[in-house]
């Protein structure tokens, strides 16, 4: 074969023999062999352990952003009825952003859930291997002469050795996507600490990344759309508005004032009674 | 004739698939070279199908070695354009 079996099969026997040249004779062959397959073992558990992590960590950044989400959708509401349009808008797109960010991190929490399913599955073939093997090591060293022993063992190690490679190509595959996720993961940390998700009335003016604005140009039909909606909302005083914060200057806007759609309308306390 | 599918497990076929197994690989081959990736995928599914549905599994206790190895089922156009032929995908 010389397409892709044969180029792999060469692949993996020059791996295997470069393996079990460094063992000698036959006993030490077998043993070699079960100490690297116990060693594989390990590095399937670290494998294992990792990926818990990174999908620990991707859990936590879920919270932060729902809770970003609530936030920002609260205070788009009191600007809106505050009559504060900007500041509005600014509060939902940080809101879009982080919930097209959060969707992404749902996809690569499902994906790691896949590659821990993956790596334990790993785990335990390994293990099934490592036990047969075991078993099968004692008995050729009981029942053969050195002579019958070295080629009994040679071909037992062989096929052992390549399911090692296997097993740790499946683990490395495994591994490098978790890398990668882990690489979008620390991009979303990046956001956080770029305060894209955080307290609108904090943001001083010109605070804004690259990044940011061009997401907030994809994001702005769905912003206005929002805002429209919102708008509406208040006009026919549904709305459900929590507590104001420190919107604008020191505005509890009631639900009942309709919003001034001016950019910078006084806030709507005069109105009040 | 053993054939280890990567990641994925052993299968022992007829030596009579050899034929069909080897246009596959070969039409995979051209398809790589080509890089035409749906036309890579479907010859690389075609060809793990008829080593799924032709062999038998073999169980863990059986410690022969493989006369074929495939890539493992996921691989994308551009590993089996460049990685396997050299040192990255089976790990020292």
């Amino acid at each position: 074969m010389a397409g892709l079996t044969g180029r792999m099969s060469t692949v993996v026997k020059a791996k295997v023999s470069k393996l079990l040249d460094r063992a000698e004779d036959p006993a030490e062959t077998l043993d070699y062999s079960y100490q690297k397959q116990v060693e594989q073992l390990q590095n399937v558990k670290k494998g294992i352990a990792d990926v818990v992590t990174a999908k620990k960590r991707l859990q936590m950044q879920e919270t932060t952003l729902k809770q970003s989400v609530v936030k920002l959708d609260t205070q788009a509401r009191q600007a809106v009825s505050a009559g504060q349009e900007d500041l509005a808008r600014t509060a939902l797109e940080r809101k879009n952003v982080a919930q097209t960010e959060l969707q992404g991190l749902d996809t690569q929490v499902t994906e790691l859930e896949e590659q821990q399913q993956k790596l334990t599955d790993s785990e335990q073939k390994l293990r099934a291997k490592i036990e047969a093997f075991r078993t099968k090591k004692e008995v050729i060293k009981a029942q053969y002469s050195a002579a019958e022993a070295q080629v009994k063992i040679s071909e037992a190690a062989t096929g052992v050795g390549e399911q090692m490679a296997d097993v740790g190509l499946a683990m490395q595959r495994a591994v490098d996507k978790t890398e990668n996720m882990k690489a979008r993961a620390d991009a979303v940390s990046e956001l956080e600490a770029a305060g894209t998700f955080d307290d609108v009335t904090a943001l001083g003016s010109g605070e804004d990344d690259i990044d940011r604005q061009l997401k907030q140009l994809s994001s702005q039909p769905a912003v206005d759309e929002e805002l429209a909606k919102m708008k509406g909302e208040l006009e026919a005083g549904a709305p459900p508005t929590a507590p104001a914060a420190q919107i604008g200057e020191h505005s509890q806007a009631p639900a009942e004032e309709p919003a001034s759609a001016a950019a910078d309308a006084q806030p709507a306390e005069d109105g009040q009674a | 004739m053993i054939v280890r599918v990567s990641t994925e497990g052993q299968y022992e076929l007829g030596d009579d698939l050899r034929g069909r197994l080897n246009e596959l690989d070969d039409a995979c081959q051209v398809a790589v070279e080509a890089g035409d990736d749906p036309r890579f995928k479907g010859c690389y599914g075609q060809l793990l199908e008829l080593i799924r549905g032709e062999g038998k599994e073999l169980g863990d206790d059986d410690l022969r070695g493989s006369d074929l190895t495939l890539p493992p089922p996921d691989i994308t156009l551009e590993e089996a354009q460049s990685e396997f032929s050299g040192h990255g995908l089976i790990p020292d």
